[in-house]
């Protein structure tokens, strides 16, 4: 795109001007970027985690991944061609951010007054920014590593697509092992056997350089392997029988299943919890995904539907004295009145707002949350629901004489939950009523002419939303067993639409692959948890602008954000990241 | 006894009292038309008929049987099916999945299979861009969508709003060919128009409705004799 207008520019020196300009554009914007980072207490908070040992911590390398964007993004909209242009502007978009950083380093330096304004503007940080040289020989080491992260994002945005994503994988696979070194070493300790490759990997804090090596090189090598004998591998796959395609089919799912059941297992308690958390979020995303990505209902207050079925539960099975009126009951026969109690509130939500439209829509359901909130809390209520102090004392469910004690057993319980949900959601969407919410999606006045009907249509959205998210609730509350309103709060709808947007409105692999970035990756890195929200906003506002249709966008979704290209339908996140690559490669 | 038939419909959107009044007939086997000035009430009407909006007086009546007042889905299952005005089909659906909403109250496979290639072997143009999204289509390929589409409810009446609106005079032709070989399969059209001479050159009878109310109705070979509808509609003196 911007080549053809570079094109058209008529001389060549103005050309290279507006290249350049461009260059300073994101050089300013990269080091905005940077400057805020740290002045949020982000680099400095994150510098305590090594990525690789001794070698490179977290923060400093926010900070050298705003370079590597500035550059990245000014070579990629500036249209430079040639080996020197992309080098140099590159290289000037990467200073003009480290500008902005070494300009901070000589103000903490020179006014140390200016905590009072920027609470995180310290020594410490100070001492990060500068390689702990100080001021003014840092500054030196600040400006060369703008200029070479700048000119290395540059370099990456004209290297030919394979070699790029290759390498874009190797340094993902290298940072997320150098992240997650704690949780990976711990768990890798499990096995004797594999000590010796563990030791090789990690240092007590971060990655061996070794060990990063060496996992850069071998992803590097497996990524480009992969390019090269992926298409002959589905070629021969595709000539294989039918027969023995579906063998080959159902073997994966096999493995797949196999692989989920002993999952918890291999990775122990902590991880076990996590994904526990992420499994709840699944489940309230393939809720909500089917009444807002099927049927295009935007609801702002489906947790409600999550704590009614969790104060269910709470109030049939909880064994503490104040419950006087049902408590007691086994979890397995309050399941189905929290099932059904928010069903029931799915259906009562959705009669008097059967008229109602987007916008609209969206504020009421948001009230209905808070209404449910304000209920449980009410003092009216407080004999019955315990007020703000909640309700506790809620067994775990039992099979026999098995309990689902902890994480590694809830695991088993949510496996099951998101299992079904799954099936649920995959088949209806191919059905008849999957159909009429697609309809409904596009156009209502249409939808009716051709025949839907749509109260039985929106209700059903509601209810079927509404009985995963009481689902969900349920087990919520077995797992945690006591309760809050304030766990039931708006925070909790937000977070959850989050994980269906950045997903894939519409997709079912979409909605996992949300929950476990937006929830798992912050569990993961506990660092991260006081700027959680923060990252989800940024997250969403970077996914709005560069990828509208989430991660693992659904079909028709794909195709309604890029409809001005008539290009065949590209599926899965590769298929997706194909698609950016061609058009790089184009623009 | 008329396949459909309306007596005295009043419809009001909010305050506005958008039908006052309205009496017709349809005959099985017809093309009547409803012609009439901007905001006159023809798409009213239609949305009468199909239970998008419903009459607060008067009744309408397919084949005796009173269904005004019925849910719109249950009156495109009873046969009566159309073409919106405007061409409003699913832009992000294909063209595919476009027909077979149309076919969403139906739930004989077969029957749908048939009439699937029948609304191929009208509009080839469609068969072509079957996976084409719909609102990537040209102007007038949307409105053989919109036709092909309400044809999908396999209707006995086919009410279409302004099917010629927009378009190329070639595809004008043609459109108003596809109407007269429907019409010669079976199929009773209530035809909306602004293009009156077309409209009454293919019609059997005609209505001329004039804000909110039918001010004059004859065979149409009539009414293109009418001094009210040559001065007002066919754009002579
Ligand atoms: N949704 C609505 N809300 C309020 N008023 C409406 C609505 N739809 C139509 N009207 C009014 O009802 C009257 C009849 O409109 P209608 O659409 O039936 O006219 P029409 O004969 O189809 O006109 P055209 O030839 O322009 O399509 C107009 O005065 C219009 O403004
Ligand atoms: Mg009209």
């Amino acid at each position: 795109m911007n080549a053809s207008l570079t094109a058209q520019a008529n001389s060549p020196n103005q050309t290279s001007m507006r290249a350049w300009s461009v260059a300073l554009r994101y050089g300013l914007i990269g080091g905005a970027v940077a400057l805020f980072l740290a002045l949020v207490g982000m680099v400095e908070a994150f510098a305590t985690r090594y990525v690789i040992a001794n070698v490179i911590d977290l923060g400093t390398l926010l900070l050298f991944l705003s370079y590597l964007g500035a550059g990245y993004v000014a070579i990629k909209r500036s249209g430079a061609r040639t080996p020197f242009e992309i080098l140099s502007q590159g290289a000037f978009a990467g200073f003009i951010a480290s500008v902005f950083i070494a300009l901070l380093a000589v103000v903490i330096y020179a006014i140390p007054g200016i905590r009072t304004i920027f609470i995180n503007a310290s020594p410490a940080l100070l001492a990060i920014l500068t390689f702990k040289m100080g001021v003014p020989a840092g500054l030196v080491p600040i400006l060369l590593s703008g200029v070479i992260f700048g000119a290395i994002g540059g370099l990456i945005e004209i290297l030919p697509p394979s070699l790029r994503r290759s390498l874009i994988y190797a340094a993902m696979v290298v940072l997320v092992f150098g992240l997650m070194q704690d949780l990976l070493r711990v768990t890798l300790q499990k096995w004797k056997f594999l000590d010796p490759a563990t030791s090789f990997t990690f240092s007590n804090n971060g990655l061996t350089i070794v060990g990063a090596v060496t996992l850069f090189i071998l992803t590097f090598l497996a990524s480009q392997l992969w390019q090269r004998r992926g298409n002959e591998a589905r070629a021969r796959y595709r000539q294989l029988p039918t027969r023995q395609q579906q063998l080959l089919g159902w073997g994966l799912i096999a493995f797949s299943v196999a692989l989920l059941l002993v999952l918890p297992l291999l990775v122990g308690l902590f991880f076990s919890e996590v994904l526990v958390n992420v499994g709840l979020f699944i489940l309230l995303g393939l809720g909500l995904n089917i009444v807002v990505g099927f049927a295009g209902l935007l609801d702002l207050g489906y947790v409600a539907f999550y704590a009614i079925g969790a104060y269910t539960v709470a109030l049939l099975t909880s064994t503490s004295l104040e419950i006087v009126y049902a408590g007691g009951n086994p979890f397995w026969l309050a399941l189905p009145f929290a099932v059904f109690f928010a069903v029931l509130a799915g259906v009562i939500l959705g009669i008097p707002v059967l008229k109602i439209r987007g916008d609209y829509l969206a504020i009421v359901t948001l009230g209905f949350g808070e209404i449910i909130r304000l209920i449980v809390l009410s003092d009216f209520l407080k004999p019955i629901l315990g007020g703000s102090r909640g309700i506790e004392l809620i067994p775990k469910p039992f099979i026999g004489s098995f309990e689902f004690a902890g994480p590694e057993e809830l695991y088993y319980l949510i496996l099951a939950g998101c299992g079904l949900a799954a099936f649920v959601a995959i088949r209806v969407k191919d059905s008849r009523l999957g159909r009429a919410w697609g309809a409904l999606r596009e156009d209502e006045d249409v939808a009716e002419a051709m025949g839907i009907n749509l109260v039985s249509t929106k209700l059903m959205a509601f209810a079927m939303g509404a009985a995963f998210g009481g689902l969900s609730g349920a087990i919520f509350a077995s797992k945690l067993a006591i309760i809050y309103p304030s766990s039931f709060n708006l925070l909790l709808s937000i977070n959850v639409l989050a994980v269906v947007i950045i997903g894939g409105m519409g997709s079912i692999p979409g909605v996992v692959l949300g929950a476990l970035v937006l929830v798992g990756l912050p569990e993961l890195l506990r660092e991260f948890s006081d700027y959680r929200l923060m990252l989800y906003g940024a997250a969403l506002v970077i996914m709005m602008l560069v990828r509208p249709e989430g991660l693992w966008p659904e079909k028709s979704r794909q195709r309604e954000l890029h409809e001005s290209q008539q290009e065949e339908i590209l599926s899965g996140p590769l298929a997706a990241d194909e698609e950016v690559a061609r058009e790089g490669a184009a623009g | 006894m008329p396949i459909l038939e309306l007596k005295d419909v009043h419809s009001y959107y909010g305050h506005i009292h958008a039908l006052k009044g309205i009496s017709l007939t349809v005959e099985q086997g017809e093309i009547v038309t409803l012609i009439g000035a901007n905001g006159a009430g023809k798409t009213s009407t239609l949305r009468t008929i199909s239970g998008l909006l419903h009459p607060r007086e008067g009744q309408v009546f397919l084949e005796g049987e009173q269904i005004n007042g019925l849910p719109a889905h249950i009156i495109v299952s009873k046969g009566i099916g159309q073409s919106p005005e405007g061409r409003q089909i699913f832009s992000r659906l294909s063209v595919m999945e476009n027909l077979e909403m149309g076919a969403y109250s139906r739930k004989d496979k077969e029957g749908i299979k048939s009439d699937l290639d029948h609304v191929f072997r009208l509009f080839p143009r469609l068969k072509e861009r079957r996976s084409q999204t719909g609102g990537t289509l040209s102007g007038g390929e949307q409105q053989m969508l919109a036709m092909g589409r309400a044809l999908m409810t396999r209707p006995r009446v086919l009410l279409l709003d302004e099917p010629s609106m927009g378009l190329a005079p070639v595809l004008v032709e043609t459109i108003f060919e596809i109407i007269r070989d429907l019409n010669k399969e079976g199929v009773t059209i209530l035809l909306v128009e602004q293009n009156a001479a077309k409209a009454l050159s293919i019609a059997n009878r005609g209505y001329v409705m004039e804000t909110g109310r039918i001010v004059l109705s004859d065979e149409a070979s009539k009414l293109q004799e009418s001094e009210l509808v040559r001065k007002a509609y066919l754009g002579e003196d």
